[in-house]
């Protein structure tokens, strides 16, 4: 497989193409833009289709017309576009549709900022309005970024539901070699389409369910996806757990940044690994509760969300801390390695 | 209103079949008030996707509103849109599926309040899907709140003296047509009223032409009606009232034809 | 083995090309890379900045708080940059524009006329990017100059015209950084 250099929004919009998407939906907002950009061009030399939305409550809703007729389709923003979008993507929950977005983070709360954050961890796995979750993805290289969005498109479509590509300006913006693979497209059922009612009864896309018993029974139909998808589909890395007394947790690019930092503390003897969850949604809860570490430090560029999930996963038995930079602030390994260090020598529990 | 019911009659019968129920409307009851003119509105689309024969390659939107369980009413597939954005539902639909008739249908706190943004946009691309807009000047469905189409001086539960654009900053009636026909994207632009047989067949003839030209481009046809419930007033006193008052505030007529332009 | 190496200089300097000129030379040489701008508002007017890193094994942090080097084509750069090398680090100063010494005496450093060179005796003052390219990659294994041309002509397909200008240019910097070892 070729190796191309590059931005890791372009790469990600570039697989999308490679899995099938046809049709994108956005608006502009840093720093994810070079992902329309990219689209403005590619989708119609592919015979594809792209709107520039009125705003992200717009392209929201785009993706869910296009989803309801059955099209391959995608939406990017970041962080506040995001809450606007939370909207479009509660319908598309609600009503059952396989969309793709793509959010690349940046700080809050309100305009915040534009540089590297993890501060949509909530919205993201804990979004908007009804009980629902998007499967959630959360890449840590471009490579990474590449082949999740194209399983992404799968996951939608077998699922029904919205899936999220989680990343930031490092993700975004950062350059590195991508080998595209060949992506085997597989058939799914579309029968539900409203893409005209030719020799069947209408179909109808939709979620209001004015009855309670009703809209209960959707809710649990709902959630029994989601409760497969906790069996099937939890993704995660562990590096240098088999020994490790002590564990990070860290998602994305952090974990890299962790990586280095372990090698460090590994050097001066201090027995570290790291879990990385790749799904955040489902969260790899086994996991963690199976660690056996004498504490887990979960580092996280805001002010500690994921930590939550954690803390969730280990129930009590482990004892979580946490160290995170938020504004755009990115840890360096050294802050970890040090961080580390002090919490061994002041034997932590 | 003279349709039939397509080719399911045998041929040679002895009587012809002059009215009948569209095969573009489920058979279930409505849900509206005695009086509401939805029920006219649904009847003339349903009559033309029976006529123009696309009621099977038409998907229709829904909105929020009084409206919002017309995908139960119209017998072709429907997507229910969240409030207001059904233009950009319709934009999703038509990019993805440009083979298929696709038509939202709103009402005036849906497409002229919240959904302004998705309208006008959708018509400055000139995105080909047809809006059966119904204004009414008022929200029925929440409990008659004022709408942006709310007339000057008129009570609502929101207005409650009088919609006051002046005192109480409550704004002024937006006349969708004619805002619209500012922009160079739409193809076809009417509006007509319910009000009267006579006014409903030339309200028929509009939405007709509107689904006819839609492949050509964005549709536009806005239908003036009442809302007896709300306006706390009996069906046909609630026409006379909207034939003395809100016909002034926004006349009928023609006011895009790219068609008839393209002859002349 | 890994490399750190920021380029920074004004926006139109073309440090962020340089970078991924690098970046991609050491893909074609098999090795592992990353390239990470600066982005936003600090890209209009001030100075533009991006770091990469080579190296044989998976690339861990893309942050580097102390790189191994900075290529700084202006002042601001140099101020910014210089203090946070990596003892022992290597700097490339571009003499053209930068009218100070280094202050640091625990770096290496090469001073390097990137602009006047390119102007006067590669006839390209556009090339003074990859003259100071060039200082870097003579004094470093980061990439060889044969990748680094060969990526210049696969990256740079619609200005072919400047690709012998150019070449030029990094062989020139090559030359300069290794006549001050």
């Amino acid at each position: 497989m070729e190796k191309l250099m590059m931005k890791g929004s372009e790469a990600i919009a570039e697989a999308a193409v490679r899995a099938g998407c046809r049709l994108f939906f956005g608006y502009p907002i840093t720093p994810q833009n070079e992902i329309p950009e990219y689209m403005s061009r590619r989708l119609f030399e592919v015979g594809g289709q792209f709107v520039q939305a009125e705003s992200e409550v717009a392209a929201s809703n785009m993706i869910y017309g296009a989803a309801a007729v059955g099209a391959r389709v995608m939406t990017s923003s970041s962080s506040p576009g995001i809450s606007l979008k939370q909207e479009g993507l509660s319908y598309c929950a609600g009503s059952e549709l396989p969309v793709v977005v793509v959010n690349i983070m940046r700080g809050g709360p309100g305009l915040g900022g534009i540089q590297p954050s993890q501060s949509d961890y909530w919205q993201s796995t804990k979004p908007g309005h009804g009980d629902w979750h998007p499967l959630v993805l959360a890449p840590s290289t471009i490579q990474e970024a590449a082949d999740l969005v194209m399983d992404a498109f799968d996951l939608a479509d077998e699922y029904r539901n919205p899936v999220m590509i989680l990343g930031y300006g490092l993700i975004g913006q950062m350059m590195e070699p991508v080998a595209f693979r060949e992506y085997q497209p597989r058939e799914f059922d579309k029968s539900w389409t409203t893409c005209g009612c030719k020799g069947r009864p209408p179909n109808i896309v939709n979620s209001l369910y004015l009855d309670p018993n009703i809209l209960e029974e959707h809710n649990h139909a709902i959630f029994q996806k989601y409760e497969r998808m906790k069996r099937e589909e939890v993704r995660f890395e562990t590096f240098r757990m088999d020994d490790a007394r002590f564990c990070l947790a860290a998602y994305g690019t952090v974990a890299r940044i962790c990586k280095t930092a372990i090698a460090q503390l590994r050097d001066e003897g201090i027995k570290v690994g790291l879990i990385r969850p790749i799904t955040l949604f489902p969260f790899p809860e086994a996991v963690f509760r199976e660690a056996r570490v004498r504490w887990i430090l979960d580092i996280e560029m805001s002010m500690g969300q994921m930590i939550e999930d954690v803390r969730l996963a280990v129930r009590g038995r482990t004892p979580v801390h946490f160290y995170g930079r938020v504004g755009g602030v990115v840890p360096t390994p050294d802050e970890i390695v040090r961080k580390v260090r002090e919490m061994y020598k002041e034997g932590v529990k | 209103m003279t349709s039939s019911t397509g080719g399911s009659m045998p041929e040679k019968q002895p009587f012809k079949q002059v009215f009948g129920y569209p095969r573009g409307l489920t058979e279930r009851p409505t849900h509206y008030c005695p009086g509401c003119m939805h029920g006219v509105a649904h009847r003339l689309v349903a009559e033309t996707l029976d006529e123009l024969g696309i009621r099977e390659r038409t998907v229709g939107i829904s909105p929020v509103g009084c409206a919002v369980l017309a995908y139960n009413y119209f017998n072709c597939d429907m997507v229910e849109a969240s409030h207001g954005r059904a233009p950009a539902v319709a934009t999703g639909i038509k990019r993805a599926r440009p083979d298929l008739y696709c038509f939202t249908y709103q009402g005036d706190g849906d497409l002229a309040s919240i959904g302004m943004a998705e309208i006008i946009h959708a018509a400055n691309r000139g995105e080909s899907f047809t809006v059966i807009f119904y204004n009414n000047a008022i929200y029925g469905m929440t409990g008659g709140q004022m709408a942006p189409t709310t007339l000057v001086g008129m009570r609502t539960t929101t207005s409650p003296g009088g919609r006051d654009p002046l005192q109480k900053g409550a704004g002024y009636p937006i006349c969708m047509a004619e805002l619209l026909n500012t922009l160079e994207g739409p193809f076809y632009i009417a509006r007509q009223s319910l009000l009267s047989s006579r006014e409903i067949i030339r309200a028929k003839r509009c939405v007709k032409k509107a689904f006819q030209l839609q492949p050509r481009g964005f549709t536009f046809v806005e239908l003036v009606g009442t809302c007896p419930t709300n306006w706390g007033m009996a069906p046909i006193e609630s026409r006379r009232w909207a034939s003395e008052n809100m016909l002034p505030q926004f006349p009928v007529g023609v006011f895009r034809d790219r068609e008839k332009e393209g002859d002349a | 083995m890994q490399y750190e190496v920021v380029f920074a200089g004004f926006g139109g300097q073309g440090v962020m090309l340089i970078g991924q000129l690098l970046a991609n030379a050491a893909m074609m040489q098999g090795k592992e890379a990353c390239w990470m701008p600066s982005y936003g508002p600090e890209m209009r007017g001030g100075t533009a900045n991006c770091t990469v890193v080579v190296s044989d094994e998976p690339i861990g942090s893309p942050v580097v708080p102390a790189p191994g080097a900075a290529v700084v084509m202006n002042r601001p750069s140099m101020d910014k940059f210089e203090p946070m090398l990596k003892p022992g680090g290597l700097l490339v100063v571009n003499s053209s524009l930068i009218d100070r010494k280094a202050s640091r005496t625990d770096i290496d450093v090469i001073y390097v006329d990137a602009n006047h060179l390119a102007e006067h005796t590669i006839k390209s003052p556009r090339s003074a990017n990859m003259v100071a390219l060039g200082a870097y990659i003579g004094r470093t294994n980061a990439a060889t100059p044969e990748i680094v041309k060969e990526a210049m002509a696969k990256k740079m397909t619609n200005k072919a015209r400047f690709l012998p200008a150019n070449k030029a240019a990094l062989d020139l910097g090559i030359s300069v950084s290794r006549e001050q070892e």
